[in-house]
């Protein structure tokens, strides 16, 4: 069974949802994003989100525009990227890890070799954000000949008919984008967000996890609520860099409080 | 060189141009890239979309501009016989006003009010605020700081036909990362606003749907070469950043194959400075901004910034179009320095009292290379695209205080 796949039956049996934490390889330099990979588990990360540097991150709001500018200053790349999942899982070997970002790196790297070397470093899944169903196909059948898991985002203009497309071919989890808009700026409206997921879940068995605008232990127990997991990526990219790695730890422990706030709660009213 | 029955057939239903070209967006644009695709394969079906385009294109734009025959840089050059196509004496100054024409009629058929688009010299800008003015609607422009820096004319002229231009910072603040922030405002405001990109590049249908209304171009010069002369052009040559000026003034002659056609790129401070735009020259595939296409990277798929004295050629990529003409041989393209643009620029300005832009004085500047080597009676069609009014304050920084003017 794929370390996705685990974790999420894990959770179920727990009867709460995931934090899904987002950093950005090399930000702000290699030793200290290894550092800060390497404690997100204990902090209460079920999965990590691990962002490959590109010089261009256009879904990308100010905090990961910049942490992607660190990162490539400090010498970030898809082979250090790999690197690092590969150091990681020396000590852990059952939180998944899924790298995201940018499509040109990987073309680059050689979308058979990337899976390839993804697979033999560790990772679990990956999301591309340029990569729509429509230009899948040079990369998904690399990522499933290695077992990686690949996850389809789905967004607020992803309508009735699109989204039988997108969910068709996702595995490991859905990724619901909460807002049309870029990483870390406006919040969603929760009522629309559990619409939403509801949606989705006509279409898939898969986990529905949200992300996009998630900054507060108070907004990710409200999300955990309503979907099977919570992506929390600009705000813990901004507590690291205004507060060192110590304040962003400190935030992801809030984090999994509150989701497991929400479970607790969600117990004790009896749904 | 690839023998083909037809170069004119791309790109395919996917939006591809072989291996060039498609559509990689973020699932957000998904959707809305498809709705535009529908609203303009239905545009271009309506006869009263065609006849209000080319209608705008007579009497706003000043359509057909001439196909000027440059007797004194014939006589210099000592060859071919030198045609100027005129786009610069266009409303506006450029040939950017044609596809403006054409995107914003198929906005208002698409029930957007709000019009975003990127700028690198602000003559695409310009011509956007323009048309966001003729028809009513808001106009946001994305200006990379460092462009804003070096063409204030055309950011002050914005701002008088309405526009709001906002800067960005990011990279090297200039055209690529302006079309980053483009895109980061087209995500988050997918309902009202139409993206108006400038050039044949981007997400299907971008690439064709510029591609066709930039034609015009090279249909009036194929109608004007035949009125005058009663036959086509030996040579076409244009100056390429995205490429659109180009491919409009190639597309209708691809498959006529005696035709000769080069693309001209930036070559900057050189191609083995560095510090250049040459993206087919110094580039390979890769993809950016909604294409694959040749792009400037380093060896780990990181985009590199170009350089061009240039604003309107500063960018590391070229539309998916010129890609695949460039591998299958049917357009030959070539570079030019600043400097070499710089003196194209003056020979034109002093011999023709033409002030070309400095992005068409790449094109010029390769015309004065060849032209020499060429019999008399060769026809050769060079695009002037736009006039240089913008670049003189550029020019005179380049040449110094003082300097030879």
């Amino acid at each position: 069974m794929s370390r996705l796949k685990a974790r999420f039956q894990a959770l179920k049996a727990e009867n709460r949802a995931a934090l899904i934490t987002y950093i950005m390889a090399c930000d702000p330099d290699r030793e200290s994003s290894q550092k800060l990979l390497d404690a997100l588990p204990s902090a209460g990360a079920d999965i990590i989100e691990f962002g490959m540097p590109f010089t261009d991150p256009m879904a990308d709001g100010p905090a990961i525009q910049l942490a992607a500018r660190r990162a490539l200053a400090a010498g970030g790349s898809l082979a250090l990227t790999l690197e690092m999942v590969a150091r990681f899982r020396q000590t852990d070997r059952d939180t998944p890890v899924v790298l995201m970002g940018y499509y040109n790196p990987v073309y680059t790297r050689g979308p058979e070799r990337f899976c390839r070397e993804a697979a033999e470093a560790g990772v679990d899944g990956l999301i591309i954000v340029d990569l729509p169903p429509e230009e899948v196909d040079e990369l998904l059948p690399h990522a499933r000949a290695q077992g990686i898991d690949f996850i389809f985002l789905a967004t607020p203009t992803s309508d009735e008919a699109r989204l039988p497309q997108v969910v068709s071919r996702a595995s490991g989890f859905v990724y619901y984008v909460s807002i049309a808009g870029i990483t870390g700026t406006r919040s969603a409206d929760e009522a629309a967000v559990a619409d939403a997921v509801a949606r989705i879940r006509r279409h898939t068995d898969l986990p529905v996890c949200v992300g996009f605008g998630i900054k507060s232990p108070e907004q990710a127990a409200a999300i955990a609520r309503i979907a099977d997991g919570v992506v929390v990526g600009s705000a813990i990219v901004q507590a690291a860099t205004d507060l060192g790695n110590a304040g962003a730890l400190d935030l992801v422990r809030g984090l999994a409080t509150g989701i497991r706030g929400a479970a607790v709660a969600e117990n004790g009213t009896g749904k | 060189m690839t023998n083909l029955n037809t170069y004119r057939a791309g790109p395919d239903e996917r939006g591809h141009f072989g291996l060039y070209g498609g559509r990689f967006v973020a699932e957000t644009l998904m959707p809305l890239i498809l709705e535009v695709e529908r609203a303009y394969r239905a545009a271009r079906l309506d006869p009263a979309f065609t006849e209000e385009f080319r209608d705008l294109l007579a009497n706003y734009v000043g359509r057909p501009n001439p196909l000027y025959h440059a007797r004194r840089l014939t006589g210099l050059w000592g060859g071919a016989q030198i045609l100027l196509k005129r786009e610069d004496l266009n409303h506006t100054g450029a040939h950017k006003i044609n596809n403006c024409i054409g995107q914003i009629l198929l906005a208002r058929r698409m029930g957007k009010r709000r019009i975003i688009a990127e700028t690198g010299a602000g003559q695409h800008g310009v011509a956007t605020a323009t048309v966001c003015a003729l028809f009513g609607m808001e106009c946001v422009i994305y200006m990379g700081a460092t462009d804003i820096a070096r063409q204030a004319p055309n950011v002050y002229r914005m701002k008088l036909l309405g526009a709001e231009v906002k800067p960005v910072e990011a990279g090297a603040a200039t055209l690529k990362d302006a079309m980053n922030d483009a895109l980061r405002d087209w995500v988050a405001h997918v309902d009202s606003t139409y993206y108006l990109i400038g050039t044949a590049a981007g997400p299907h249908p971008y690439p064709a749907m510029v591609r066709d209304f930039q034609s015009v171009i090279g249909e009036e010069v194929r109608a004007q070469s035949m009125a005058r002369y009663g036959r086509l052009p030996d040579s076409l040559v244009a100056c390429i950043g995205g490429g659109s000026n180009a491919i409009g003034l190639f597309h209708p002659f691809l498959d006529e194959p005696a035709i000769r056609m080069v693309g001209v790129e930036a070559a900057g401070h050189g191609l083995d400075s560095g510090k250049h735009a040459a993206s087919l020259a110094g580039g390979r595939p890769g993809v950016l901004h909604g294409n694959r296409t040749y792009l400037l990277q380093d060896e780990n798929g990181q985009i590199e910034e170009a350089h061009s004295i240039s604003a309107g050629l500063d960018y590391p990529g070229i539309g998916p179009e010129h890609a695949w003409l460039k591998d299958s041989g049917r357009v030959e393209y070539v570079s030019v320095t600043d400097t070499e643009a710089l003196d194209a620029f003056r020979l034109c300005t002093r011999m023709e009292g033409i002030i070309p832009a400095l992005e068409s004085s790449h094109a010029l500047a390769h015309a004065g290379r060849i032209a020499g080597t060429l019999p008399r009676d060769h026809l050769m069609v060079i695009n002037l695209s736009g006039r240089g009014d913008k670049d003189v304050a550029t020019v005179a920084a380049a040449l110094g205080e003082g300097g030879p003017v």
